[in-house]
């Protein structure tokens, strides 16, 4: 439809770079080890995922480091048909919470190794409390999708 | 409070797009308020504002754009980016600290020119976790519905009746975007999103410009014959990572606890007789009705099906179609306040409330299933 008036477009493109600094460079170098990394803080005994610097709650400073497992349980999930901005590789995905065994948080990150057809396939494989196991991308990057998703561990475990 | 605060008045602008420039809208908006206020601009003590400058604006700095338009130059005026009731307490304050007896909201939003909400919103996230994941504010929302919905078994059915009473409601409001009669059933159908998401539950992508006069009290009724007082307000920020928090037991508690103290409000549920509530998602809605106390745990889903909620129930909620029929992403909260305000004064036109309203509540949220609640009580 052809508008009354004139429009101006104009595509911004703001080229940022971000420092991560000591504590995020190790948790992407243990990444690259296929090893999840995590901080405890020693006052609420909350261990964090990814490792973070400091302990919002108490206000200290973190830097006892943790090997957290790479198992745990699902909290909650959405499943897009579709590609839409910001998606991590191609529709279909899943992006999910993952509550890691030994940890408090949960973790955002995708689910895979199962039929991603549709939403009905997904919740035929998926539910909350539906145990999942991390899998690594051969090829790491130092970036969260090193792990390349979590995938249901197979129900005879 | 040493001294009462009172809205005035109050100008906005409808949702749809609109012919007119952004520096136009801000214009007669401000305008528009200063003539039903009866003042000119040299009586506005001082303005504060609610925009977002580079990602829904496209403007980098742009409060400096809009002051000329916004009635400002020349005065002590400020910006804030957040959610846009912040603004209104912001300016409240600045009355009550006695150093200024008129002050002037202005909400700066216009939706039609920015691109897809959730193309900003993705960069809500920070870079280095949840952006790589692709989150955004209808991922967010989505990981919320489904776990609310397994929780307390909420029904898809229940969360379509929040669309359908909204955009129903908001065939009465001029000044919403989206409003028509649907069922259920049109709700279910419509296109899955996110799932369990579908298209009509994600509120649209709006214009909205507003504008409020504020005043003390000796000042208010001079200039008005109607003055709506603020009564109490509250706010309360949650963690920022999703993982952090409990997306079914947020901080809207907290923020209402203690509005409703300060409003000497001890039964929201008698007390309050107008909610306008910021629901960008459908189920939002019964989920921030539980945190308001207006039902128990979990059971926000019975309480739309009571039809407690509708515009003639015993606490109707978004009587003006809500942010589900109108989403000026940054004045949202703005809007809710303004429908309140309309409510208490008997000027909603043909959407007023057909029951008694001396009390309103207005409620704004903003971050990924919300991180931030902001709740306003105003009244007679
Ligand atoms: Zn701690």
């Amino acid at each position: 439809m052809e508008k009354e008036f004139n429009t101006f477009k104009n595509v911004i493109r703001l080229p940022h770079k971000y420092a991560a600094g000591p504590t995020y460079t190790k948790f992407y170098n243990g990444l690259k080890e296929s090893k999840i990394l995590g901080t405890r803080c020693p006052s609420c005994a909350v261990t964090f995922v990814p490792a973070r610097s400091f302990c919002p709650k108490c206000m200290k400073n973190l830097d006892t480091w943790v090997e957290v497992a790479q198992e745990g349980e699902v909290q909650t999930w959405t499943y897009a048909g579709k590609d839409f901005f910001g998606i991590p590789g191609k529709a279909p995905v899943v992006i999910v919470l993952v509550k890691l065994d030994g940890t408090e948080g949960s973790f955002l990150h995708l689910i895979g190794g199962i039929n991603l057809e549709s939403a009905d396939t997904v919740k035929k494989a998926l539910r909350k409390g539906t145990r999942v196991k991390a899998v690594w991308n051969e090829e790491k990057k130092g970036h969260m999708l090193d792990i390349k998703y979590f995938a249901p561990l197979s129900k005879k475990r | 409070m040493a001294d009462r605060v009172g809205i005035v008045e109050v100008a906005m602008t409808p949702g749809a797009e609109s012919k007119d420039n952004f520096l136009d809208q801000v214009f007669r908006t401000s305008k528009e308020l200063l003539d039903k206020a009866g003042i000119s601009r040299d009586e506005v003590g001082t303005v504060v504002s609610a925009s977002s400058d580079v990602f829904h604006g496209g403007v980098s700095c742009a409060s400096s754009y809009y002051w000329d338009a916004g009635a400002a130059f020349l005065k002590n005026a400020s910006r804030q980016d957040g959610e846009s009731l912040f603004a209104f307490i912001y300016a409240v304050m600045r009355i009550l600290s006695g150093n200024y007896s008129t002050a002037m909201v202005l909400g700066v939003c216009k939706g039609s020119e920015n691109p897809a909400n959730d193309m900003l919103t993705h960069f809500f996230t920070d870079p280095f976790y949840q952006r790589q994941i692709g989150l955004n504010e209808t991922v967010a929302a989505a990981l919320q519905k489904r776990e609310y919905m397994t929780k307390y078994r909420i029904t898809e059915e229940q969360c379509a009746a929040v669309v359908v009473k909204n955009l129903g409601n908001a065939l009465k409001n001029p000044y919403a975007h989206v409003k028509k009669r649907v069922s259920v059933e049109d709700v279910l159908a419509s296109e899955m999103v996110m799932e369990p998401l579908r298209k009509m539950e994600c509120a649209p992508k709006s214009e909205g410009m507003i504008a409020m006069l504020l005043a003390r009290e000796d000042v208010a009724v001079k200039l008005t014959d109607k003055p709506v007082w603020f009564k109490g307000y509250g706010s309360s920020m949650d963690h920022f990572y999703l993982g952090d928090r409990d997306l079914l037991n947020g901080q809207l508690g907290t923020a209402a606890a203690k509005a409703y103290e300060m409003a000497g409000i001890t039964n929201p549920k008698k007390e309050i007789h107008v909610a306008e509530i910021c629901e960008p998602y459908s189920f939002q809605e019964l989920l921030w009705c539980e945190d308001l106390g207006f039902c128990d745990r979990g059971k926000g889903g019975k309480l739309i099906e009571s039809g407690a909620t509708g515009p003639g129930g015993k606490i109707p909620v978004n009587p003006s179609g809500g942010v589900l029929a109108h989403n000026p992403y940054v004045t949202r909260g703005l809007y809710r306040l303004a429908e309140g305000f309309l409510q208490v004064r008997g000027q909603a036109g043909e959407r007023q409330l057909g029951r008694k309203v001396t009390t309103a509540l207005a409620h704004g949220t903003h971050g990924f299933a919300g991180q931030c609640h902001a709740v306003v009580i105003i009244g007679k």
